[in-house]
């Protein structure tokens, strides 16, 4: 499909990754002034991953665990031909009712926006949230679409032809962000 | 997001679905996989899901069957692809307006994907070789009938856990049925033993991977599970059958017969019921029975499908 | 000696075998010569082989009524073109050739296209209905040349010991199309583990052996009923298209006791088998339906020994409409004049080492004798219905190029070798594909 991808540069350490995730923790709280009817929707595969920590920064300072749902935007997407050839769609489980909730969408990297836009759709089928926030570990600017994050771990500018490796412990081993060349 | 190549199920999946013929293990339970999917869409207050926006999904009906149709045809909605609906008794077909004419007529309105049935075997082929677009198989003649299978199969799948080294029966009208030809191809690739039983008129001299017997005791007999088959009229209008009381004596499932297999084993049917005839009335409506979760499963096994066949392509038209 | 063309160079190979390099010169119909001579015309036949023109005792043309499918026309020149100096057509048209009128008709209309010669077969019974017999004395002298149901299996034994009972006295043999059509039924395929698999209405072997056992014993019968008063030098049945070991070795088992029984055997039965409807397309669609490979190996045998006595082409051509139909309702056949010798000389002779003479006899001297034809020699003062080919260029079959009307094959694309470049019916080339020096 794509040729190798060639290994640029390290954008954020571990540490740096989890200084990003404490700040976007404090953030949230902070803008829902409290955890009042806050709750979290990751989406597929590392966006869970980063919504799960999220969650626990937030229970580790102010003691409460706000509720958490996953997401797949798969049939949401509007470029079923740049899916590939293998269908996977994977769960959707929002275990809550999201009606009058402030959600969090967490996402790894923030690009075109056409994830978002999927995700959002995809949310707005699940109930009526009163709020919905966007939050990403790294915004790499290159929209296609009026979208914007509320909560950004870090902005990286990038050229289009660059790819970004977003690494995190339970998926990968490690928590890193990576710059690649394709 | 980053996107993470899937290499789980690596070959790619077969342009249409006729049969089973080219679909792998990993295939199929990735089919089930996304069926479980569709499940929770279906849950939803929203039962729909854009993913198929743009796309056109052709139901082509030369044989009347309103529930199969109407089934696809919710399926692709769900999925919000237009659906285009053509049903024409063959008799008109076999009068000088040919299969091929008809198709090519609604190929021209820029269809992506067929879904046909049709009472004679083959003519799914015949479509595909003239038309090279996916085409779902919703019964052809005596031959095949994957969707239905496929719902058999995510039906048992969900009773039983699992379909290795299980034994199912299927009873009834061997020889002329679709849906135990297609099961016959499908459940031993999960791990099934087959055991197909019905009277020696009405069973083919041999099946791949089915046991076969003309003896209902020995179909039923622990059996995991029991599927039953709608025994048409016309069988005894041919002479295959002396009549319907000789059926029922010999092949009917009734509780009592049932206590053969394993206890709680449920019942599978693929609709329409004759009440009565292939199964003892009230067993059709007890616990037992499977029925609901058949149709239900039906949906989400035909969304599935449609994903499936229609993933990585683009709407015609489009460039 | 004077002639209106000379074949030179040419390899001269008949049913007797090979007779070395020829310059053939032919005049009024005839062969003149084998040593060359003054001609107004010449071919250069190097590297080509002339052999009597072909025979086939079996092809259904459709006309009258039909024409849609076929016609005289269009079916003697793919006669022609497939090497055919002669025709049998199967009376099975619309309305069924059941009449010396209708015999006479055929006949005067093919003289006229100037084609490979037709030789009608008519009725066995009235309108094919398998009650009342044709009048086959009358027919014999309009020039029927067998009487046969074939299109249709007529069960009545009686009507048919009755048939052939008569049919002797008039010197024409009956020809039967032998499937019962109760072990039958509804096949469209050979029965047995394909078709279980296919979900397709299986056609047994057994409706073949069944039935041609049946009528070797009503050939006994009918022998017993004339006592010493026949048969005469032919066969009191043909046994047309033989499909099935079991079938052969009943008709062969009836051979040793000396039966008066003949058979022919179809290019599709020789070459194809029953796996081939795994593609579910009606092209494969035809009756009796293609069995297994070990059939098709059995009747390879039994040409080879001379149990089945020749080719029958079964030529059965339909539109293309019908075989776009599905496989219960697109019709049997599929058109095989056009490619009967290519196919079977590149499939048994080139690749089977079946000797050249033994395939050419079932070409020619074979059928020819079952309709009590005379056998034409390559010699001098022997009729010139004969066929020049080309042994050794390799061509696809082209159905779109067929003369036939329908222009479909199973063979399509198969490259073959044994091409006919001309077809002579009595010293009138009716066929020529030579490629023209420019
Ligand atoms: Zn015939």
């Amino acid at each position: 499909m794509e040729a190798n991808p060639k290994f640029k540069s390290q954008l954020l350490s571990a540490d740096e990754v989890r200084r990003a995730l404490t700040r976007i923790a404090h953030e949230v709280v902070e803008r829902n002034k409290g955890t009042q009817g806050l709750c979290f929707v990751g989406i597929h595969t590392r966006g869970i991953t980063l919504a799960r920590r999220l969650v626990e920064i937030i229970r580790s300072f102010e003691g409460v665990t706000p509720p958490m749902g996953i997401l797949d935007i798969t049939l949401y997407r509007d470029d079923l031909s740049e899916i590939g050839l293998q269908p996977k769609v994977r769960e959707t489980r929002i275990p809550f009712d999201l009606h009058g909730k402030a959600v969090v969408l967490v996402d790894d990297v923030l690009f075109t926006g056409r994830t978002a836009r999927a995700a959002l759709d995809a949310l707005i089928d699940q109930g009526r949230p009163s709020r919905i926030y966007l939050a990403v570990l790294v915004d790499r600017g290159h929209r296609e679409l009026p979208i914007r994050a509320d909560f950004v771990g870090k902005n990286l500018p990038t050229s289009k032809t660059e790819v970004v490796k977003v690494h995190t412990l339970e998926d990968d081993g490690e928590d890193s962000v990576e710059l690649w060349e394709h | 997001m980053t996107v993470t190549p899937d290499t789980s199920a690596a070959a790619p999946t077969p342009r249409s679905l006729l049969d089973f013929q080219g679909w792998s293990r990993a295939q199929l339970e990735s089919l089930f996989e996304t069926s479980k999917m569709m499940q929770e869409v279906l849950a939803r207050p929203v039962k729909k899901v854009p993913a198929l926006t743009g796309f056109t999904v052709a139901t082509v009906f030369f044989e009347a069957s309103t529930r199969t149709r109407l089934s696809f045809e919710l399926a692709a909605r769900r999925m919000s692809a237009d659906v285009l609906s053509f049903s024409a008794a063959t008799s008109s077909i076999s009068k000088g307006e040919t299969y091929k004419d008809t198709l090519l007529t609604l190929d021209a309105m820029g269809v992506d994907a067929y879904v046909i049935r049709v009472d004679a075997a083959g003519v799914c082929h015949q479509a595909e070789r003239w038309l090279g677009k996916p085409i779902i198989n919703a019964g052809d003649g005596w031959r095949a009938h994957p969707t239905q299978a496929l719902l058999d199969a995510f039906t048992l799948l969900e009773a039983l856990g699992s379909l290795e080294g299980k034994k199912i029966a299927i009873v009834g009208d061997i020889l002329h049925s679709r849906v135990a030809r297609s099961n016959a191809e499908l459940l031993p690739r999960l791990g099934a033993e087959v055991v197909a039983c019905g009277p020696a008129t009405l069973l083919p001299g041999t099946l791949p991977g089915v046991q076969l017997s003309t003896d209902l005791k020995t179909g039923l007999t622990d059996a995991d599970a029991v599927m039953v088959l709608r025994l048409q009229n016309e069988r005894m209008d041919k002479g295959l059958l002396p009549s319907l009381p000789e059926y029922i004596a010999g092949y009917q499932v009734t509780q009592e017969r049932l206590d053969w297999a394993k206890p709680g084993a449920p019942l599978l049917h693929p609709g329409p019921m004759n009440r009565d005839v292939e199964l003892e009335g009230p067993l059709a409506d007890s616990s037992r029975s499977l029925v609901e979760r058949q149709v239900a499963n039906g949906q989400a096994i035909r969304m599935a499908v449609l994903y499936h066949l229609l993933v990585g392509k683009k709407p015609r038209g489009e460039s | 000696m004077n002639g209106e063309l000379l074949i030179q160079h040419v390899r001269l190979v008949d049913s007797r075998g090979e007779h070395g390099t020829a310059d053939v010169l032919i005049g009024q119909g005839r062969i003149l010569s084998l040593e060359g001579g003054d001609a107004r015309r010449h071919i250069d036949a190097s590297g080509l082989i002339l052999s009597p023109g072909f025979c086939d005792p079996h092809a259904h043309l459709r006309e009258p009524g039909q024409e849609v499918k076929e016609d005289l026309t269009s079916g003697l020149t793919a006669a022609a073109r497939g090497g055919y100096s002669d025709v049998v057509s199967m009376p099975n048209t619309l309305p069924p050739v059941d009449r010396a009128e209708g015999v006479a008709a055929l006949k005067e209309k093919a003289a006229r296209i100037g084609q490979a010669r037709l030789h009608p077969a008519a009725a066995l019974t009235q309108g094919q209905e398998g009650k009342r017999l044709t009048e086959a004395r009358l027919l014999a002298e309009a020039g029927a040349v067998l009487l046969t149901d074939d299109g249709r299996t007529n069960e009545d034994a009686g009507v048919l010991a009755l048939g052939m009972q008569y049919a002797a006295s008039w010197g024409l043999t009956v020809s039967v199309h032998a499937e019962d059509a109760g072990l039958r039924r509804g096949g469209v395929m050979n029965e047995g583990g394909v078709s279980f698999r296919l979900g397709l209405p299986g056609n047994s072997v057994y409706a073949e052996s069944a039935r041609i056992a049946r009528d070797l014993e009503i050939v006994r019968y009918v022998l017993a009923q004339l006592g010493g008063r026949g048969p005469q030098a032919k066969a009191l049945l043909h046994v047309q298209h033989l499909s099935s070991a079991r079938g052969l070795e009943l008709i062969r088992q009836a051979k040793a006791e000396g039966l008066p029984v003949t058979c022919e055997v179809g290019p599709h039965h020789l070459t194809l088998s029953e796996e081939r409807l795994e593609s579910l397309d009606p092209l494969y669609k035809v009756a009796p339906p293609l069995r297994t490979p070990a059939d098709a190996e059995a009747l390879i045998q039994g040409l080879l020994d001379g149990s089945i006595d020749c080719i029958g082409t079964d030529h059965a051509p339909h539109t293309q409409d019908e075989k776009e139909l599905d496989l219960l309702r697109a019709p049997f056949g599929i058109p095989n004049l056009e490619v009967g010798w290519p196919l079977l000389y590149t499939e048994l002779v080139l690749k089977r080492d079946f000797p050249l003479p033994v395939l050419l006899e079932r070409f020619t001297d074979g059928p020819r004798r079952v309709l009590g034809f005379e056998a034409i020699w390559l010699e001098a003062g022997a009729e010139a219905s004969l066929v020049l080919w080309n042994p050794d260029q390799e061509r696809p079959v082209e159905p779109q190029r067929f003369a036939s009307k329908a222009k479909f094959s199973p063979w399509a694309g198969w490259k073959l070798r044994g091409w006919p470049v001309l077809t002579l019916v009595e010293g009138r080339a009716v066929f020529e594909g030579l490629e023209q020096p420019a």
